[in-house]
Formats: structure tokens, C-alpha cells, sequence
């Protein structure tokens, strides 16, 4: 860990060029693809560097650490890669790398004059800033770069900000963000009080439990889980990854989500012995996450928002798996660290895949049909066979189709979530983790299967849907890159498992350095020596070579076989229709309805039939752009508020004269009271 | 009373009086441009060693305060063919006797503020935080907005003195950079008053509320 390690000045390189990506496009001439090209190259560049580091340190064990003088108060900028921020580094330069790409056929600069180029700006600076945080180990330029990141992103999901319905999501994500890190500064200043420096390093042995730790958690949760979008704090996220251009969209979704863990897990990571009740507050979060997110992607009348709440459901996955480690780490139970930690992180890794191909996949739907609602699109799979065979593909890696990525990861969390209630000194909480991870996963089959199938399948039900068209190659390029990846990436999980090993002992590492005696009394053992992923992996070869063979020999026989091409039968009915079909929201309504809180539950218009001969009745799903649970607690309340304030109003005079003897009147107040001090207490 | 800083300090406070209490501009901005010049002689008379560093503020505060600022304040005020303040929202009398009171409790209030040793004796604080308050009360009780700039130059002049009480903490780069910021603000100033005109004939800043939600 010497501080002029190669791979430092790979990751100074990687971030320099990704966050300056979009600088030279400011300077270009205005509609020309100069700049975007040189943009979409320097982040590509910016990326393979950036990889090259995050593998080095995860499989070759390197890392580096620096600390650079700084005239800021809160003492020296802290920098430092250790396994766990190279695992986390990867999806922050994978997925934005492509997304660039993507973005020159979806977000061109001919197309877009006005928004282009403060887009990749904005983009780039994300990306770089994501990267910074996940390197950053003191307090301070964590807090700075972590607000650089959410204003970024702020402005890159702005960009059509001629619509009300972006510019209001944007709002509240400002407001949601700004509240999260409210909660941040509040926990790096008592982290600070208790370590008695702004540097997130451990002691040996790691930090002990107080009082104070409880707060500092609580504060981590929520600043962090805000911006991860945990339920029930999920509600900037939908409206905010909706309404931003889909490489955005998977950008936020895909990766800013997984920053926020990381936040988490760093932070947790500092204390020695944590208390049993922060893993089970995890767990339980995670689980209300999943299982709540799946039911309201259900719900989703719109494509994009759909997938938003579907990362909803992800990240409680993830968080789920973190609990169980924390768990684990309390009780002393290092499986439970690898098995929890283990499953999150690849879960890390493979949602970040499989979101991204879903969003640049929904952005190619709604390049090619021109909207984002489910119920006017159908029947592009004839359109569009390769992005629509690519997002089948990412559909089932989100659902953990064996063998693709999703699979893996959540086989993990499930055999630790067994482990952990099967055992000896069984988790109560564990025990209702794993159903309703379960109950979550039947939801989402539900919420895709609406999603790919009244998308994909079936008859248009709009003319626009009826004349798509498969995108350009640079939106099909990263589509089908991703959707290889995300068959291929679960296949390759054994490999991958000496990386994910390496963060899970990086987890550990501050609190029991090798050697001491710590509450884990044993060390964590490898994940492939609990779940042999390397048979599963061969097995699920195995299954595919035989998927291959059935389809390759079918294929054949169609060739062979003589048949006409004709229209299903249809009832009888002598005109039939597209719009005779089952839609999104008849098929979401049921599962939304039932099993999300009154007040979480998606807003619905029913228009019942009435009388013998019914006109005109409807079931349909508004797309609103607000989160239910936004407009029905959180309005009101914030109203409420509002309302309260309201005389205040009348401070705000409006002449600049009067805020002047406001100034004066403080400054005279505060002489007044300096003064008065200085002849009450003689000196 | 027999130092000569004091004496200057003195003079300082007496031109807060001046400028609060005439109605014509010309003198206003005269008052507040010959304070600018007695502060600029005020870093040499409480530094008594003369290095380069405070030879070179004394300069550019002099060019400044004594004749750029009052330069663009008299072209600015021709164009706008505006020679007195009338109907301040505080009459001259009035706003004199707020300015005797403000200049007694900076007195008494300083007193009481935990001064290094070597300033303790000197007027330095006392003045600071009348002309201090003496630039409030022009900003906030006069309705031209020539008016207006004199009083932010004077409250501009009353932290000069404070500054010079941290003048060896300070580097040369914080005094300059106040300095520039002055000019440039006063320099946007004068742009803003000739558009102000033009737009609405008027130079009461009274009639500026329309931007308020």
C-alpha cells in the first residue's frame, strides 16, 4: 500500500479524463459531432484505465494510500483504494463508459443543440465524482465530492428541462438529496467528535459501540439509504430516473444507488462489535424494500419508471445481504459475513448490468415509438428483434433466471439468509427476511412478465408502436454488449469470487487485522468454499449448451417444415384490435393494489361499468409524477409546514432598505450582546 | 488623545457626521472620499516600521477611495442630473442624533470587547464600529441610490479600520483582494444606476420591489 503505486495514477488518470470528458464539447462548435465523439472517447479511455486499476487492486491485492496537504479545515484529504472501493469502481467505470456511447445515437449533438452538451458535461462530472467518493477516506472530501456527485446528477437528469414533469422530479430528488446529506453532515461531525479527526480509518480492533455509534448509524441510514433508495425512502426516485435521458437514467440507477451502499458499508464497517440491532434493522429494511418495490414496479404504467422501482427492489436485495453481514458481524459468525456481504456485492456487480441494459433498451423503445407508456406499445419484438432478444435477456437476469447474473448473487444471499435461520442460534429476523425475499422475487416475475409482454409481445396498440424501428448502432452497440455480459457474467461468477473474497476482507480488515483478537474469532472463509459456484457455474453451461442444441435443432425443422404465416384466431370478432388486448395496467393493478401499504399503494383511475350496456369503462394507471407515498404523506405534511411559515412572508419586504435594517438590526443586537456579556461576567 | 492615529480616527468619525448630515450628493461623496484618503495615511501611522507591503496599500487605497470611486461617483451623478437627496426616509436631524447615539454605544461597546494589549488604548475599534454604523444608516435611511454606494463605501471604510488591527495576520492578498472588490462593485454600481434611470426615470430605489415573490 505505498502511495505511488500504479494504480493510484491509473485511477488519477481515469478520473481526470472521465470528469473532463465533457469540457472540450463546451468549446466545439455547436451542432458538430466533434465534440461528442472526443467526449464518448475520453470516457472510454477514462474507463479502461479506471479498470484496470479496480482489477489490479481486487485480483493482484494492490492499493494505495495518500494523503494530501490541504489548506481546508478538517485536516488532510484522505485517498485510498482498497479492495472494497475497486469493487464498487467497477460498474462506476463500466456502465458510464457505455452509456456515453449510447449517448451518441440517443442524446446526439444535431438533435440536441440546446441540452447536448451541458449533458455530457454534467455526465462526465458524475461519473469522475461517483469515482472520488468511492476513493475518498477522510470526512470532509467524501461530503464535498458526495455533494458534487448529487448536483451532477441533478443537472444531468434536468436536462429536458423544458418539461414541468422533469423539472418537478428534479426538485424533489434536489430536496430528497439535500435532506440525505443533511443526515451526513451530521454523522461525519459526531464520527468526527468520536474519533477525534475527519479521517474514516479504523483503530485496530475498530471503533467502539457507544451511544453516540447508534446515532451515527441511524444518520448513516438515512442519509445513505435515501440515496440509495430504500424504502420508504424511495420516493425522489422514480420521478428523478424517469425523467432523465435513459443512459442518465441507467447511470443513476445502475451506479449512484450502489454509491449509496458502499456509503453505507464503509461507514459500518468502522466498528469493531456493532450491535446485534443494526443488521436486523437491515434486514428488515431490505426486505420491506424488496418486497415493496417489486409490488409498486407492478403497479408502473411507465416503462422507465417501471425499471426505477425495480432497482427499488434490487437495492433491498442488496441491503438484505448487508444486514445478514452485520449480523454476522455482531454475533461472530464470519459465513454470515461472506454469505451476506458475498451475495450483495455480487448483486452489486450484476444489477448494475442488467439495469443498464434495461434502461438503454427502454431508452431504444422509446427512441423507436416515441413514448414511454406501456399501454400504447406492443408486439415490438418483430420491430426490434435484437434489442427486444437483449432485454428478454436482462428481464431474466433481474429475475435470477438460472444460469444469468441475477441468479448467482441472490443464490448467495439466500443460502446465507438459510444458514443464518437454520443453524444453531438461529436469526428470528432472518427467518422472515428470506420469504419475503422470495414473495419479492414472485412479484417482480410478475411485474417483467407485464413488462416484456405487453411491450415486446403481442399487436401494437398505438400507430407509433407500429412503425418502430431497431436504433443505430451506437444505442444497439452498448445494448448488445451488455445483454452478452449479463449472460455471461454469471457463468464467470467463480472467477469472480476471489475478487469479491478480497472486498469482503477489506470489510473486515479495520476492525480485526490478522493476527488479533477480535469479536470475529475465525477468519472468513472464501466464498466458493460455502456455495460451489464453480459446479453451478459448469452446470448452468451445460444447461445452455442444451438450450443451444433444443433451439438450434427446432430451427432446423422450421426450415425444413412448410407453413403459412397468419393471424391467431381471434374469437370470431370481425375486427379485431390492438387495443383487445390485455394491457400493463390490468396486469399490475391486482399485485400493486394488494400488497404495498395503503398509503404507498399507485395512485389508479377506475372508471366501472355501468348499466346493461356499458360505455367507455377503464382501468388505468395515470403515470403520475409523483411516488404515492410522496403525495400522500410527505405533501401534506410538507404543506402543512408551509402553511405554518406562511407570515413569515412578511419579513420578506421587498425593499432592499428594509433587509438592511435587518442586517443593522442584527449587528447592533450582537454588539449589544457581546457588550452586556462583558459587563455580566467580569472578565 | 495625543496619538497621532487617534487623531486621524477622530477626523474619521467627524466626516460620518458630515455625510449623514448634508443634503447635497456632491458633498457626500466628497466627505466619504476624503475619508478614504485619511485612511489610506492610517496603515503608515500604525506600523511604524514602512516596508513595501503597507506602503503599496496606503497607495492603492488612496487612488481608490480619494479619486477612482469618487471620480466614477461625480460622473455618475452628472449623467443622472441628481444633485441632492431629498425626502430621506430619515430626516438630516434625526438621522445625526442616530448617528451621536450609534458613535456613544461603539464607545461604550468597545470598551468591553477583549482587545489585544496594543490596541486597547487607541480609537481604533470605537471608530471602526461607528463608521460602521454610520454607513447603515446612510444605506438604509437615504433613498437615492447614489446615496446608497456612499454608504456602502463608508461601511466599506469602517472594516478598513477594523483591518487594520489585524493588519500583520493578514496577507497582502486579502487586503487587495477587498480592494478590487470595492472597486468592481462600485464600477457595476455606477452601470446599474444609469440603466436604472433610463428604465424608470427615477433613481428611488423605493420603487425596486418588484422582484420580491
Amino acid at each position: 500500500m505505498e502511495a505511488a503505486s500504479p494504480d493510484g495514477l491509473l485511477l488519477a488518470g481515469a478520473i481526470a479524463l472521465v470528469a473532463l470528458s465533457g469540457l472540450p464539447g463546451l468549446l466545439a462548435r455547436k451542432g458538430g459531432s466533434g465534440g461528442e465523439r472526443l467526449s464518448a472517447l475520453l470516457v472510454g479511455a477514462g474507463a479502461l484505465l479506471g479498470l484496470a486499476a479496480s482489477a489490479r487492486v481486487l485480483f493482484l491485492g494492490g492499493g494505495f494510500r495518500v494523503e494530501l496537504p490541504s489548506p481546508l479545515p478538517g485536516g488532510p484529504l484522505l485517498l485510498s483504494a482498497d479492495a472494497l472501493s475497486a469493487l464498487f469502481l467497477v460498474p462506476v467505470f463500466l456502465v458510464p463508459a457505455l452509456g456515453a456511447v449510447y449517448g451518441l445515437g440517443y442524446w446526439p449533438e444535431a438533435e440536441h443543440r440546446r441540452d447536448a452538451r451541458k449533458l455530457r458535461f454534467f455526465y462526465g462530472l458524475l461519473a469522475a465524482a461517483m469515482a472520488v467518493v468511492l476513493l475518498a477516506r477522510s470526512g470532509v472530501l467524501f461530503l464535498v465530492a458526495w455533494e458534487v456527485m448529487a448536483l451532477a446528477a441533478f443537472f444531468a437528469a434536468t436536462t429536458e428541462d423544458r418539461q414541468p414533469s422533469v423539472r418537478e422530479a428534479g426538485w424533489i430528488y434536489l430536496v430528497a438529496t439535500h435532506a440525505g446529506t443533511l443526515g451526513l453532515f451530521g454523522m461525519t461531525a459526531l464520527l468526527a467528535r468520536t474519533t477525534g479527526g475527519f479521517a474514516w480509518e479504523a483503530p485496530d480492533g475498530g471503533l467502539a459501540v457507544t451511544a453516540s455509534s447508534s446515532v451515527v448509524f441511524l444518520l448513516a441510514v438515512v442519509g445513505f439509504g435515501g440515496k440509495a433508495g430504500l424504502f420508504p425512502f424511495h420516493f425522489w426516485l422514480p420521478g428523478a430516473h424517469g425523467g432523465a435521458p435513459s443512459h442518465v437514467s441507467a447511470v443513476m440507477s445502475g451506479v449512484m444507488l450502489k454509491v449509496g451502499l458502499y456509503g453505507l458499508l464503509r461507514v459500518v464497517s468502522l466498528y469493531g462489535a456493532p450491535p446485534a440491532w443494526w443488521g436486523g434493522l437491515l434486514l428488515l429494511l431490505g426486505a420491506g424494500s424488496a418486497l415493496f418495490g417489486a409490488a409498486l414496479a407492478a403497479g408502473q404504467g411507465d416503462l422507465k419508471r417501471l425499471l426505477a422501482y425495480s432497482s427499488v427492489e434490487n437495492v433491498g436485495i442488496v441491503t438484505t445481504g448487508i444486514g445478514l453481514a452485520l449480523l454476522g458481524r455482531s454475533e461472530g459468525r464470519p459465513e454470515w459475513v461472506a454469505l451476506g456481504l458475498g451475495g450483495a456485492l455480487l448483486h452489486v456487480l450484476y444489477h448494475s448490468l442488467f439495469k443498464t441494459l434495461l434502461f438503454l433498451g427502454a431508452g431504444a423503445v422509446i427512441h423507436a415509438a416515441g413514448t414511454r407508456e406501456v399501454d400504447r406499445l406492443g408486439g415490438l419484438l418483430r420491430k426490434m428483434p435484437r434489442t427486444g432478444a437483449a432485454f428478454a435477456a436482462g428481464c431474466a437476469a433481474a429475475l435470477a433466471f438460472p444460469p444469468l447474473a441475477g441468479f448467482f448473487s441472490e443464490l448467495v444471499v439466500y443460502v446465507g439468509l438459510f444458514r443464518a435461520f437454520a443453524g444453531p442460534d438461529s436469526s428470528l429476523l432472518a427467518a422472515f427476511a428470506a420469504p419475503a425475499l422470495a414473495v419479492a422475487g414472485a412479484v417482480a416475475l410478475a411485474a417483467f412478465t407485464k413488462l416484456f409482454g405487453v411491450v415486446f409481445l403481442g399487436s401494437p396498440r398505438s400507430e407509433e408502436a407500429a412503425h418502430a424501428h431497431e436504433p443505430g448502432r451506437a444505442m444497439l452497440g452498448p445494448i448488445l454488449v451488455l445483454g452478452a455480459l449479463v449472460a455471461v457474467a454469471g457463468l464467470l461468477s467463480p472467477l469472480l469470487a476471489p475478487g469479491v473474497d478480497a472486498a469482503i476482507r477489506a470489510w473486515v480488515a479495520p476492525a480485526v487485522p490478522p493476527g488479533s483478537v477480535g469479536e470475529l474469532a475465525h477468519p472468513v472463509p472464501p466464498l466458493a468454499a460455502i456455495v460451489p459456484l464453480g459446479t453451478i457455474a459448469l452446470l448452468g453451461v451445460a444447461f445452455l449448451g442444451l438450450l443451444a442444441l433444443v433451439a438450434g435443432l427446432l430451427a432446423l425443422r422450421l426450415r425444413r417444415a412448410s407453413f403459412d404465416r397468419g393471424a391467431t384466431w381471434d374469437c370470431g370478432y370481425a375486427r379485431p384490435t390492438g387495443r383487445m388486448q390485455y394491457t400493463g395496467s390490468s396486469f399490475g393493478d391486482w399485485i400493486a393494489g394488494r400488497l404495498t401499504p395503503s398509503a404507498a399503494a399507485p395512485v389508479l383511475e377506475v372508471r366501472p361499468p355501468v348499466g346493461s350496456f356499458p360505455r367507455g369503462a377503464a382501468v388505468s394507471a395515470p403515470a403520475p409524477a409523483r411516488d404515492p407515498l410522496l403525495l400522500r404523506l410527505l405533501e401534506p405534511f410538507a404543506s402543512r409546514w408551509a402553511r405554518r411559515f406562511h407570515d413569515l412572508h412578511a419579513l420578506q419586504e421587498g425593499r432592499l432598505t428594509i433587509y438592511l435594517v435587518y442586517v443593522l438590526g442584527t449587528l447592533v443586537a450582537l454588539l449589544a450582546w457581546s457588550a452586556l456579556r462583558g459587563w455580566v461576567l467580569p472578565r | 488623545m495625543t496619538h497621532p492615529v487617534d487623531i486621524l480616527l477622530v477626523l474619521v468619525i467627524l466626516l460620518n457626521f458630515l455625510v449623514l448630515g448634508t443634503p447635497s450628493l456632491r458633498m457626500t461623496i466628497r466627505g466619504a472620499a476624503l475619508q478614504g484618503v485619511l485612511l489610506a495615511l492610517l496603515p503608515l501611522l500604525v506600523h511604524r516600521g514602512f516596508g513595501w507591503r503597507v506602503g503599496a496599500i496606503a497607495v492603492a487605497t488612496m487612488a481608490l477611495k480619494g479619486l477612482l470611486i469618487p471620480g466614477l461617483l461625480e460622473k455618475a451623478m452628472r449623467d443622472v442630473h441628481i444633485r441632492r437627496e431629498v425626502e430621506p426616509y430619515v430626516g438630516f436631524v434625526p438621522s445625526l442624533f442616530l448617528c451621536a447615539v450609534g458613535t456613544a454605544l461603539a464607545i461604550l461597546f468597545s470598551g468591553n470587547l477583549p482587545l489585544a494589549p496594543e490596541h486597547a488604548g487607541t480609537l481604533l475599534v470605537p471608530a471602526s464600529l461607528a463608521t460602521l454604523l454610520s454607513g447603515f444608516l446612510v444605506l438604509t435611511t437615504r433613498k437615492k441610490a447614489i446615496s446608497q454606494v456612499v454608504g456602502y463605501l463608508i461601511l466599506e471604510n469602517g472594516i478598513f479600520v477594523f483591518g487594520q488591527l489585524l493588519i500583520e495576520a493578514m496577507p497582502f492578498l486579502v487586503e487587495a483582494g477587498v480592494l478590487l472588490d470595492l472597486f468592481v462593485g462600485i464600477f457595476i454600481m455606477g452601470i446599474v444606476i444609469n440603466h436604472i434611470r433610463q428604465e424608470f426615470s427615477s433613481l428611488d430605489t423605493e420603487l425596486l420591489s418588484e422582484l420580491k415573490d
